[in-house]
């Protein structure tokens, strides 16, 4: 390649030769090959299909205290399940959209339950911040100042309805879709 | 060009091998006869520590993937018996585990030095910048080490420092799922930690080939900060520098040894030996000692994507220092206005935030925290290129051998 500088690859009139059309095609095959096995490898990391595959949970009330929450587990997620009071219902349904942080659907107390049980709350028992588990769903567990849920990481605070009323977490608590199957047994996912 | 290379060893096989693949030769250009600046203080001992570091590191680890099982149910299990039934296991571990502390202690006193005498500057930006790539591949693989054990903290903390990853907008909830291959950290994330643990610190070894690259162009700084001006301001590396090595490797190996053997959990955290659990989240989850600063940056911001920009930017302000500093003087030994800044001031917020860090952020630790990251970034973003301007550096010897073999010439130097 010593005299490679003799070569001429444009003709002095700079058009388009067929070399310039070799070079973009190599360029443009190349990239898309590379992407091509770039992207089995990057997909294989997301998740496999027997993760994907949501088994349902059912879950019996009955054994849930007023006032007191169980945790169980869906989708390798936390999930609180909680018997508000009277007077937590009250307050959930009197904040107004205003005083939220995030206002975002559903952020009304009624959209947060199903219609006829509203004294039931199920919540992703995950902290929209970094991923901890809030405490309070258990009766005794410290509750922040808005009587729902704290957070122990990074002092978050969510409200009777799992919404945030305290930074740093952006978004309120994620509701799970589920359903009644009667009055004592919901079934999630 | 092709041809044999002209060794000059008198030794006909050593010289005919020579020949053919001169690496004996490029070591003794490289480490033998590399001319040096002569005025080396013992700060300049800790990029040889951090090499002797990474081997530690990744011998102890290799023997110690013998007889880990990255399998979520027998992770916790398999590290016990590495302790209790492995011969020397508790050795390796202890050995690993520390050695990340040692790792980190040994290259924050690197960049010190490098920050204090100002070697990030030209000609060695890229040097610098090196560097800092080591700093960021160490960081993810200790992350990924820790998680390792699948303890309580193991999990959580990971829990939490994949989840910065979802205040990216839009994409950030998948890019967390991408990551953990589930809806929660589980058996994917500890599987992929692994390998990937394994594999980061050979990437760590290329980059440290290339900043060895780099300082071998440039050549050293040297804590007066002026450049060599002639073979009277060298000695070759071997023995002098080699010998000088010895003495910091001996005292690193002494501290070493007396975390390994004496307090070697003193580091840690005691959740850790807690088996992971995904119901109950511990009521402080505190990263490893070497993270706690950047953690307090984090928490310091009450908004979350504004604390991971801060956080991940108090990192990525590094690789801009070699153009913040205005200053044409290197060494903060000329430097008396930012002298104090760099010697006192700076280390006094990382302290301050490391103890912040370890702390839950409520009552005081917020507004230190605040006043912490506040300061970090105003060293970095304001003083270092205002101080540049408006500073008027003491004068600079004329070259490194006139203040050591003629003191009096510096004097009339600077009296004149």
């Amino acid at each position: 390649m010593a005299d490679s500088s003799t070569y001429i690859d444009h003709p002095s009139g700079g058009d388009v030769t067929k070399r310039d059309f070799l070079t973009l095609v190599a360029g443009a095959g190349g990239a898309i090959l590379v992407g091509a096995i770039a992207w089995p490898l990057i997909d294989s990391m997301n998740p496999a299909a027997d993760t994907l595959a949501v088994s349902a949970v059912e879950v019996d009330l009955k054994p849930v205290a007023l006032g007191s929450g169980i945790t169980l587990l869906w989708r390798g997620q936390p999930v609180f399940v909680r018997h508000r009071t009277t007077a937590e219902i009250t307050e959930a349904v009197n904040t107004p959209l205003s005083a939220l942080i995030d206002p975002s659907a559903p952020a009304t107390d009624g959209d947060r339950v199903k219609a006829g049980h509203d004294q039931w709350l199920v919540l992703i028992a995950v902290c929209t911040h970094l991923g901890c588990i809030p405490l309070g769903n258990k009766a005794g567990e410290k509750r922040g100042d808005w009587g729902g849920y704290y957070c122990p990481c990074h002092g978050s605070q969510y409200d009777t309805s799992g919404r945030v009323r305290h930074g740093p977490a952006p978004a309120n608590l994620v509701i799970p879709p589920y359903a009644f199957e009667n009055d004592t047994k919901i079934k999630i996912g | 060009m092709t041809g044999l290379y002209k060794s000059t060893y008198k030794n006909p096989l050593i010289n005919w091998f020579d020949s053919r693949l001169p690496i004996l030769s490029m070591m003794d250009k490289e480490y033998g006869s590399f001319p040096t600046p002569k005025n080396f203080n013992y700060f300049w001992n800790f990029g040889a520590l951090a090499t002797v570091n990474l081997a530690i590191m990744i011998i102890t680890g290799v023997f110690l993937a013998m007889n880990y099982d990255p399998n979520a149910d027998n992770a916790f299990a398999s590290v016990q018996h590495i302790m209790r039934d492995v011969n020397y296991g508790w050795l390796l571990r202890y050995a690993h585990s520390n050695g990340a502390s040692m790792f980190f202690i040994v290259v924050y006193i690197h960049m010190f030095r490098g920050l204090y005498y100002g070697s990030y500057k030209a000609p060695r930006e890229l040097l610098w910048q090196l560097g800092v790539v080591i700093l960021l591949l160490m960081m993810a693989t200790a992350f990924m080490g820790y998680v390792l054990p699948w303890g309580q903290m193991s999990f959580w903390g990971a829990k939490v420092i994949t989840n910065l990853f979802s205040a990216i907008p839009i994409v950030g909830n998948a890019v967390v799922t991408w990551l953990w291959g589930g809806f929660s950290v589980g058996a994917p994330t500890l599987n992929r930690f692994f390998s990937l643990h394994h594999l980061l610190p050979f990437v760590l070894t290329g980059v440290v080939f290339l900043h060895i690259v780099a300082l071998h162009i440039t050549g050293s700084n040297n804590p007066l900060g002026i450049e060599v001006k002639g073979p009277a301001d060298t000695l070759p590396f071997h023995p002098y520098y080699t010998s000088k090595d010895s003495v910091g490797i001996c005292v690193y190996l002494i501290v070493f040894a007396i975390l390994v053997f004496f307090a070697p959990n003193s580091l840690g955290h005691a959740d850790n030996y807690i088996p992971a659990n995904p119901l109950s989240t511990p009521a402080d989850i505190v990263p490893e000692w070497y993270f706690l600063p950047f953690y307090a940056i984090l928490r310091s911001v009450p908004n979350k994507l504004l604390g991971v920009i801060m956080m991940f930017g108090s990192i990525a302000v590094l690789f801009a220092i070699p153009w913040l500093d205005t200053s044409k003087v290197r060494s903060a030994r000329f430097r008396p206005l930012y002298r104090p800044f760099v010697a006192l001031a700076l280390p006094a917020s990382l302290f301050l935030l490391g103890d912040v860090g370890a702390h839950s952020p409520s009552g005081i630790w917020i507004p230190l925290g605040r006043i912490g990251t506040a300061y970090y970034f105003f060293h970095f973003l304001v003083l270092m290129p205002f101080l540049g301007w408006i500073e008027k550096p003491l004068p600079l010897p004329e070259s490194i051998s006139s203040p050591v073999i003629k003191p009096s010439a510096v004097y009339q130097a600077e009296t004149v």
